[in-house]
């Protein structure tokens, strides 16, 4: 994984609530056995019409979207299927973090382990942000994980959350599997224990 | 006096091996499943970091996404698809970890076949890439799906980083009335709480409703947990659990069987223990009910007209969006709105009892000559089970189906899918855009209801249809 510090990047918007994953990536493209490869079925069958050629209409096929790094999308974003195949197409497309009002738990789960940064933005920013990503002057933001804010083309600065052990893991561009592997003297401690209450047959 | 607990921390109490400061906690993981779709880039991760499982011996795997349902001694068609299936026998058989390949008797969906070998258990912690492991709960079990890169720690290490979830619970009171059953129950709770009313949350479901209902109903219940965004749904476990997995292969027996149900019998919630937050719903007014919409919170009784997005507050968007996905009218009934397919299956659906529920529908009736109607068992050995009973010939007589088992439609990875612009009445979780094929609309409801519709042609109140 890159670590993450501070980037900034043109977001766009796609303001629609309650996207799931099978939107992100349908199952039809899960048949992979790769990580890598799948931006370019990232929102697919909204991204194309039915001769697989682009839909005009559609976000990701208009000049604004050519270079975009940050993702503005409707509250609960990413919710449904666990497919990780989510985090790799967004990332595979090219995007470096995506922000809305909530994220569904798994999905956000995975793009911390992928080095995509969800970012939760009050509502009153978000729809800010939503009108002036998808203004007709193309606008720039500044991501800062170390001190969790996003600044506004205006100097504004709009405070994340994100838990305090995912922050240090994106800034280190480390895994976490390191940190479990680090507790296995504890782990066989633990299953010493346990295991006798538990009984698989 | 320690303090008292709920079913949730019980759990997590227990299955906690390391909590340092400003790091999540390393929560133990008593049961890994594992499917063909999430896991080959897990297996790929241990082998560049030189990994081995550590535990194949809590790690159960099994193949149902890609999977075709049709004549399984004949060649995969599909080469990509193949691949993957044999990739995850490469994978089980490089790491050790048991698979019940195709042919195996006791193949079939991950959460169908996890309960049926026994292999669940109250007080576990059971994890699977996939979201629906939310299943398990119905054990009394803390389970929950996870992405990839989990199941790689998982495999390499037996544990997860986790952060604490909050807990609510979800008490549901009164008695359900005769044609509405587990799935109208948690149709009718994510209508309300909506597709994200539950993140962050683990749900314990409780009440009078709830005990009455049978562990294939439990299971319908927690299965769909994860459509109202929730990260667990749980049922404490009692004698309904313990009769359904007495005798089970992998449950204990003999002496450690009585020992096991000691300790089971202790994680229900302790009088006085405090949720984060409590939702309850009264059963007795319930109806049938169906979705209408693009996500599982779009339901509504089946007796009830397509809303209006007018009315829909600040959903009122996503709802035009839906409808207009959907080609439905706002306004309009439902009742006798045209189908095209009727899938019964998935591991929301697919269980003994949602096939006897169907066939006594079906029974001594004909499906209406413009619906396909798919029957797709979970497992092998419900197959087996369904068969010894005749069902088959039911579905058959009817002029259903009656195919392998396998996630099938409720996927649509394995060829098993919707054209576009179908309308098919689902027994499966998700109604999502393409779901179901690309273009593809689905209407979720109850296997009694997708077998009414099968009859009328079009969405039914199978209440009409019993004595």
């Amino acid at each position: 994984m890159h670590p993450i510090e501070t980037f900034k990047g043109k977001p766009i918007a796609l303001p629609i609530k309650d996207i799931d994953t099978d939107q992100i990536i349908p199952a039809r493209f899960l048949k992979t056995i790769d990580k890598q490869g799948l931006g370019k079925n990232l929102f697919n069958d909204w991204r194309y019409l039915e001769d697989g050629s682009p839909n005009p209409d559609f976000l990701l096929n208009q000049p604004r979207a050519e270079g975009a790094a940050i993702l503005i999308a409707g509250d609960n974003f990413g919710c449904g299927s666990s497919r990780e195949h989510a985090p790799w197409a967004l990332m595979g497309f090219g995007f470096q973090a995506v922000i809305s009002t909530s994220f569904a738990d798994i999905f956000q789960g995975n793009c911390l382990k992928n080095g995509l940064l969800p970012i939760v933005l009050d509502e009153t920013i978000h729809a800010e942000l939503l009108q002036a990503a998808a203004g007709d002057e193309p606008i720039k933001l500044e991501v800062d994980l170390p001190n969790q804010v996003v600044r506004l083309p205006d100097g504004r600065t709009a405070a994340f959350p994100i838990d305090e052990f995912s922050k240090k893991c994106l800034i280190a561009g480390v895994d976490q599997l390191g940190y479990l592997q680090e507790q296995a003297a504890a782990v066989s401690a633990y299953e010493a224990g346990h295991m006798e209450r538990v009984s698989t047959g | 006096m320690t303090q008292p607990k709920t079913l949730f921390e019980k759990i997590w109490d227990e299955h906690v091996v390391v909590h340092e400061s400003g790091s999540p906690a390393v929560l133990y993981i008593d049961l890994h499943l594992i499917h063909e779709v999430t896991s080959p880039q897990a297996f790929q991760g241990l082998r560049n970091r030189g990994l081995k499982v550590r535990r194949p011996d809590h790690t159960q795997a099994t193949m149902d996404h890609s999977i075709p349902t049709t004549d399984r001694t004949l060649p995969i068609l599909d080469p990509i698809a193949a691949k993957q299936i044999d990739q995850l026998r490469i994978n089980c058989k490089e790491f050790g970890v048991p698979l019940e390949d195709l042919g195996s008797e006791d193949q079939g969906i991950v959460h169908v076949i996890g309960p049926e070998l026994g292999l669940t258990q109250p007080g576990m912690t059971v994890v699977c890439g996939d979201s629906h492991t939310s299943t398990h709960g119905a054990f009394g079990a803390l389970a929950f799906g996870i992405g990839t890169t989990e199941v790689e720690h998982v495999l390499a290490t037996q544990c997860l980083l986790q952060n604490k979830p909050r807990t609510c619970e979800v008490r549901f009171d009164g008695t359900l009335p005769k044609g509405v059953g587990a799935k109208d129950l948690i149709l009718a709770l994510i209508a309300q709480i909506s597709v994200g009313g539950g993140t962050g949350q683990v749900l314990e479901y409780t009440g009078e409703a709830i005990r009455a209902l049978s562990m294939e109903g439990r299971m319908t219940v927690c299965n769909m947990s994860i459509e109202g965004g929730a990260r667990a749904g749980m049922i404490a476990p009692d004698d309904t659990t313990f009769e359904y997995l007495a005798g089970r292969p992998k449950a204990p027996y003999g002496t450690a069987w009585d020992s096991a149900v000691a300790r089971w019998r202790q994680l229900p919630t302790d009088e006085g223990a405090a949720y984060d937050k409590s939702i309850s719903i009264d059963v007795s007014n319930l109806e049938p009910m169906i979705t209408y919409g693009t996500n599982p919170g779009m339901g509504v009784r089946v007796t009830q007209p397509v809303p209006d997005p007018a009315d829909a507050g600040a959903n009122s968007e996503s709802i035009r969006k839906a409808l207009d996905y959907m080609a439905l009218e706002a306004g309009k009934p439902l009742l006798g709105h045209p189908i095209d397919v009727v899938f019964i299956g998935s591991c929301t659906n697919s269980r003994i009892s949602d096939l006897r529920e169907a066939a006594a529908v079906l029974k001594g009736r004909k499906v209406s000559p413009n619906v396909r109607v798919m029957v797709v068992p979970g497992s092998e050995k419900i197959k087996k089970q369904a068969e010894a009973e005749n069902l088959p010939e039911i579905f058959r007589a009817a002029g259903a189906e009656w195919r392998e088992a396998g996630c099938s439609m409720c996927i649509a990875m394995n060829g098993d899918q919707l054209s576009p612009g179908q309308y098919c009445v689902s027994t499966s979780n998700r109604n999502f855009e393409g779901r179901q094929g690309k273009g593809g609309r689905t209407f979720l409801a109850s296997p009694v209801t997708a077998a009414a519709s099968a009859v009328a042609g079009a969405v039914a109140d199978a209440r009409t249809l019993m004595n």
